[in-house]
């Protein structure tokens, strides 16, 4: 087997995923060419050397229906050798695509890849591609379906966490994002989205509230309410977590992950190749693992996915110098760190999603890529990213510096 | 049985008059008769359109049951089951696909097949009639509309308005019908053929909107964002509401999703294959057995003793003015009869009223109602202290405290009154009927007539029969209870009777779930999750933990040894006595309550700590299910109930037993004697000799018998 190697990891800075929000006047195919064009640039690429780009969309319809990823190599002038292909792993669609991206190396029949992710969540929003998991009365019945929210306020009802403990959560990924800007460590990686004319559209993460306070926060009203009592979602997840008396909702907007728009790109590849044409290896993937769980409760599949890529890679939690947890619910980051009994010290220290948002088909990408710049700064030898899936799905990602 | 009749100006009458019955069902017979019909008409040389009419009082009343009955019988016959329901689709899509415009002349009631018959004709003509109603309420018998009824109507009216339509088998006035847009024209009864014919007459395209190009839905199919959501939250509310234990609101949901994305042909296919699987789901065959046949039986008074002349009952006593005397005297005015009601105060008795006026008033605010019908049914009713007003009265309601001295006393001053000659009856529910005739000097008159509660609401009776009662005066009980417009069951006499003493098991079974260390929510979901109406704890506070323990010491007394042991004594024991908590009307029990809001007490995880390892929710619904079915079982071996229709029934209306099962006994047989012995005594063996079936049980399932031939 092949060792795969990352040489770059780039994204763009997040948009807020409404109209007015910085990035809603660019097309998801320009989102896209963005990171794919900056890849190219920053490490003057023959991208004739790449033999197949994935690129993560949870809502592949309208402008990013299709095939976008194969279009959009081309319309970001790489070499028209360039295959492409779209894929969709829900919200680890990104970080999905770097795996397949790296698998293909490992396997030995790549030579460099490209693994990333685009949403315009403002111009193609969630739910748009439907799909028979949620509105298939067969299939939303014997799955038990429930929106991710409700999945949420369960895992906060389950293991007893607290509005107030994902609160403090919420604040912690504000400051953390807040202080990360301020001392400029995503500069590496930040590819600011400009318009055909060269003007700036945005430069910087713009979801951001680093004045959020616990006691703000306390006055937002719980999101999922609603759709949990009056829409018979509570009682739905209820039949398959009968022990639960009532589900309390205590996710709002404040302490779940952002809508917001963006794209990333990972480029990665086999360390000859990347040495003959100049390129410095960062980092090595070490293992990589997707795993399925129980789909109504849906986001505790995380800790799993990590149990595997550590097994898989040989090592334990302990050794895993820095974690990125998608924060896609506080309660998801707060039963991550619970299930694998780590420090907030090494979790999600610049902040995530919850501050910055989560670009649907990009995020696991991002995650990657912030990872690596953060392992380089505190000069770290192991890092694991992971996400929380639809349908009970997890997957984590580890990597390891070499030269550390 | 239907006539074809063309008039000069080409315009055809297909006149449906089934011979010597009451209605027109759909039936093979009657699918013939309308192909042939059709045909005729068809044929006849200028024909300009059809309209089809009913001789009968009502329009087609819907599917005949028995049909219906014989193909959830051949549930293994799947080439049989499509060919039975393809017919009537066929014909229905062949006749709307015609030649010749078809018009419905709607006279009077049209339901299930008979208003998908309407739903395939070009135009729906509707007779301004009050006491029609129109619907679909297949899902009622665990079905759903088959013969294009989930297709048309959302094709007619939209995707979302049709939903409820479908999955609660609403029934509609002919108006509300006509705002809904299931009919086209309301018309004045006696205008409505010839409005009909006049319709014909403007030669109007024989073809249905959505056979035309270009057809969309009335607020989109479930192509669109939006209607896709609705069946998002549709599923869910299905979930919510039924917990999964009746497949027909499903299969509605699926046919109309589905064959919203299709051509109608394809969508009729989709109909089919999900009614096919409905019928073949035991579900169906229970419900359309014990909600439709048995209960039927039961009102028709099967089991009445033959031979004996039916009374004519225009006055009635109650004796008692509480909740249940109230609720027994308000059925009586409602259904026109004269009752006269007493207590020891005037005031006492004058509650009767007020109650009653409580419930009319209510009906009237919610235009239910009128002051009409609430003066005349208040002048029925006669509060008093004074026994002699009892004169004249062909039956007599007792419904006074549970106390045999007070119950004998007005027993005898009652009878000083009307002797012989009135039914009198007992609205006791656990009190042994025999020995409280003994207070009566007639007591072959005596029995026992247990109303539910609240009694304008509960349709069951339980009548029991006491060692004395005689075969006449069962026969006028049962008029009795058919004029206060109630459902009765046969029961003979024994401690609980039938339904009390089963219903106990339930509450039993989740009390001593906690005693196992059973978290208590489980418990409560499990309960609910079974089909019960109510969950055991919530059930146990409402009913007064004070008063299980005291029913349970005086069961204690009466039996002394031979009273059965009742697991569920010893945490009432802690409830009730160490923590002072004595159910809902003593401000708190299992749960605490905060208005309209109630929570499990906190207390319960400190009296009763949770197991480490919890159930399965699966095993903890068949214990709710099985322990209430070997206590069924055990009452039929003792001779308690004689008919399995009247323990079913009795069972569903009475205290709600899961509806989708059909029954306690409908239960067993539809798991096999044999499974459910099996699981039965794994039950006992673990829990208790509760769930241990009688030797009767056994003995029938090795003699290869069944409750229902």
């Amino acid at each position: 087997m092949q060792d795969a190697w990352i040489f770059d990891a780039v994204r763009t800075p997040r948009g807020r995923g409404k109209a007015g929000g910085g990035l809603n006047t660019v097309a998801p195919i320009a989102l896209a060419r963005t990171s794919l064009q900056a890849i190219r640039d920053r490490n003057s690429l023959d991208t004739s050397l790449v033999d197949d780009v994935y690129l993560g969309i949870v809502e592949p319809v309208n402008e990013q229906g299709s095939n976008l990823a194969r279009v959009a190599v081309i319309y970001s002038g790489y070499d028209q050798s360039v295959p492409g292909v779209q894929i969709n792993r829900y919200c680890a669609s990104g970080l999905a695509a770097v795996n397949m991206a790296a698998a293909q190396v490992m396997a030995g029949q790549a030579r460099m890849t490209i693994g990333g992710g685009i949403e315009s969540m403002s111009r193609v929003p969630m739910g748009s591609s439907r799909g028979a998991w949620a509105t298939d009365p067969q299939v939303s019945i014997y799955t038990k379906f429930v929106p991710q929210g409700i999945s949420a306020d369960l895992i906060a009802t389950k293991w007893g966490y607290t509005r107030e403990h994902c609160d403090e959560i919420a604040v912690m990924s504000q400051q953390r994002a807040a202080a990360a800007w301020a001392e400029g460590r995503f500069n590496k990686s930040i590819i600011p989205v400009k318009d055909d004319n060269g003007m700036t559209l945005l430069a910087r993460d713009e979801h951001m509230r680093p004045d959020a306070t616990v006691a703000g926060l306390g006055k937002l009203p719980p999101a999922f309410l609603q759709m949990g009592e009056s829409y018979g979602f509570d009682a739905v997840a209820q039949q398959r977590y009968p022990e639960i008396e009532q589900i309390h909702h205590v996710h709002h907007a404040g302490n779940s992950s952002g809508i917001v728009d963006g794209s990333a790109a990972v480029l990665i590849g086999r360390k000859d190749v990347g040495d003959a044409h100049g390129l410095k290896p960062r980092a090595r993937i070490r293992s990589f693992a997707s795993i399925g769980s129980e789909p109504t409760i849906m986001l505790t599949g995380p800790s799993l996915a990590v149990d595997r890529a550590l097994s898989l890679a040989g090592l334990t939690v302990k050794d895993i110098d820095l974690w990125e947890i998608n924060e896609a619910f506080a309660s998801v980051v707060l039963r991550f760190k619970d299930a694998l009994g780590l420090d907030m010290d090494r979790v999600n220290v610049n902040g995530g999603a919850i501050a910055m948002g989560h670009p649907l088909g990009a995020t696991g990408a991002m995650i990657l890529g912030t990872l690596l710049d953060e392992m380089e700064r505190r000069d770290l030898r192991f890092g694991c990213a992971s996400l929380c899936v639809g349908a009970g799905m997890g997957i984590a990602t580890i990597i390891e510096r070499v030269d550390a | 049985m239907i006539q074809v009749l063309a008039d000069n100006d080409g315009v055809v009458t297909l006149l449906w008059d089934t011979p010597d019955k009451k209605q027109n069902v759909f039936n093979a017979e009657a699918m013939t008769a309308l192909a042939d019909a059709l045909a005729q008409a068809n044929a006849i040389e200028g024909a300009i359109g059809i309209v089809i009419a009913s001789g009968k009082r009502d329009f087609v009343a819907g599917a005949d049951i028995t049909m219906l009955q014989g193909m959830a019988s051949q549930a293994d016959d799947v080439p049989a089951l499509y060919a039975g329901v393809g017919t009537l689709s066929k014909l229905l899509r062949d006749m709307e696909k015609g030649k010749l415009p078809v018009a419905a002349a709607i006279n009077g009631t049209a339901l299930g097949g008979g208003f998908e018959l309407a739903l395939a004709c070009h135009r729906r003509f509707a007779a301004n009639n009050p006491r029609a109603v129109i619907g679909l309420p297949e899902s009622g018998l665990g079905l759903l509309p088959g013969a294009g009824g989930t297709q048309r109507l959302p094709r007619l009216i939209g995707v979302q308005p049709s939903l409820p339509l479908l999955m609660e088998g609403k029934r509609l006035s002919p108006a509300e019908a006509k705002a809904a847009g299931l009919v086209d024209e309301l018309v004045e009864p006696d205008a409505l053929l010839e409005t009909a014919k006049a319709w014909i007459r403007t030669k109007p395209s024989p073809q249905q909107p959505w056979d035309k190009k270009g057809f969309k839905f009335p607020g989109g199919s479930s192509e669109d964002a939006g209607v896709a959501n609705m069946f998002m939250v549709a599923a869910a509310l299905y979930q919510a509401k039924t917990f999964g234990n009746y497949p027909a609101g499903k299969a509605i949901l699926s046919c109309v999703n589905e064959g919203s994305r299709l051509d109608m042909d394809s969508a009729l296919e989709i109909e089919k294959r999900y009614f096919v699987g409905l019928i073949r789901d035991p579900v169906a065959r229970n419900m359309i057995r014990t909600m439709f046949v048995s209960l039927g039986d039961a009102n028709k008074l099967v089991r009445r003793p033959q031979g004996v002349e039916k009374l004519k009952v225009t006055k009635i006593g109650v004796l008692g003015a509480g909740l249940m005397g109230a609720g027994i005297a308000y059925a009586a005015a409602k259904a026109g009869i004269d009752v006269v009601i007493l207590d020891t105060t005037e005031e006492k008795a004058n509650g009767a009223v007020d109650y009653a006026t409580k419930i009319e008033d209510k009906a009237i605010a919610s235009k239910r109602g009128t002051e009409e019908r609430k003066a005349t049914l208040l002048a029925r009713i006669h509060p008093g202290i004074d026994f002699a007003a009892l004169r004249g009265c062909q039956c007599v309601i007792e419904a006074v405290y549970e106390d045999r001295a007070v119950k004998a006393d007005v027993t005898r001053r009652a009878i000083a009154v009307v002797g012989g000659d009135a039914v009198f009856g007992s609205n006791t529910s656990t009190l042994p009927i025999s020995g409280l005739a003994e207070a009566s000097s007639h007591p072959d008159r005596f029995i026992g007539l247990h109303f539910f509660s609240p009694v304008e609401k509960m349709q069951l009776v339980e009548v029991i029969t006491g060692r004395s009662t005689t075969p006449a005066t069962l026969a006028h009980a049962l008029d009795v209870v058919t004029a206060l417009g109630k459902t009765p069951i046969v029961v003979h006499d024994s401690r609980g009777f039938y339904t009390s003493r089963v219903f106990g098991t339930y509450i039993t079974e989740g009390i001593s779930m906690l005693r196992e260390g059973i978290k208590p929510a489980l418990i409560e979901n499990a309960g609910k999750m079974s089909g019960m109406p109510m969950p055991p704890l919530a059930l146990a506070d409402d009913v007064g933990l004070g008063l299980m323990v005291a029913v349970g010491l005086a069961t204690q007394r009466d039996l002394g040894m031979e009273a059965p042991i009742n697991p569920s004594t010893p945490v009432l024991e802690v409830l009730v006595h160490k923590n002072q908590r004595t159910g809902r009307r003593g401000g708190g029990g299992f749960y605490n309550y905060d208005g309209k809001n109630k929570s499990l007490w906190a207390g319960l995880a400190t009296e009763f700590p949770a197991a480490e390892t919890q159930p399965d929710v699966q095993e903890l619904i068949e214990r709710f299910l099985i322990v209430q079915a070997v206590e069924t079982a055990r009452v039929m071996a003792a001779g308690i109930v004689d008919a399995p229709e009247d323990a079913d029934v009795g069972a569903v209306l009475g205290w709600g037993f899961a509806p989708w099962t059909g029954g306690p006994l409908s239960y067993i047989e539809t798991m096999g004697l044999g499974k459910f012995i099996a699981k039965a005594d794994d039950l006992a063996s673990r829990f208790g000799e509760r769930f241990r079936p009688p030797t009767a049980l056994r003995e029938m399932a090795a003699a290869g018998s069944k409750y229902y031939a």
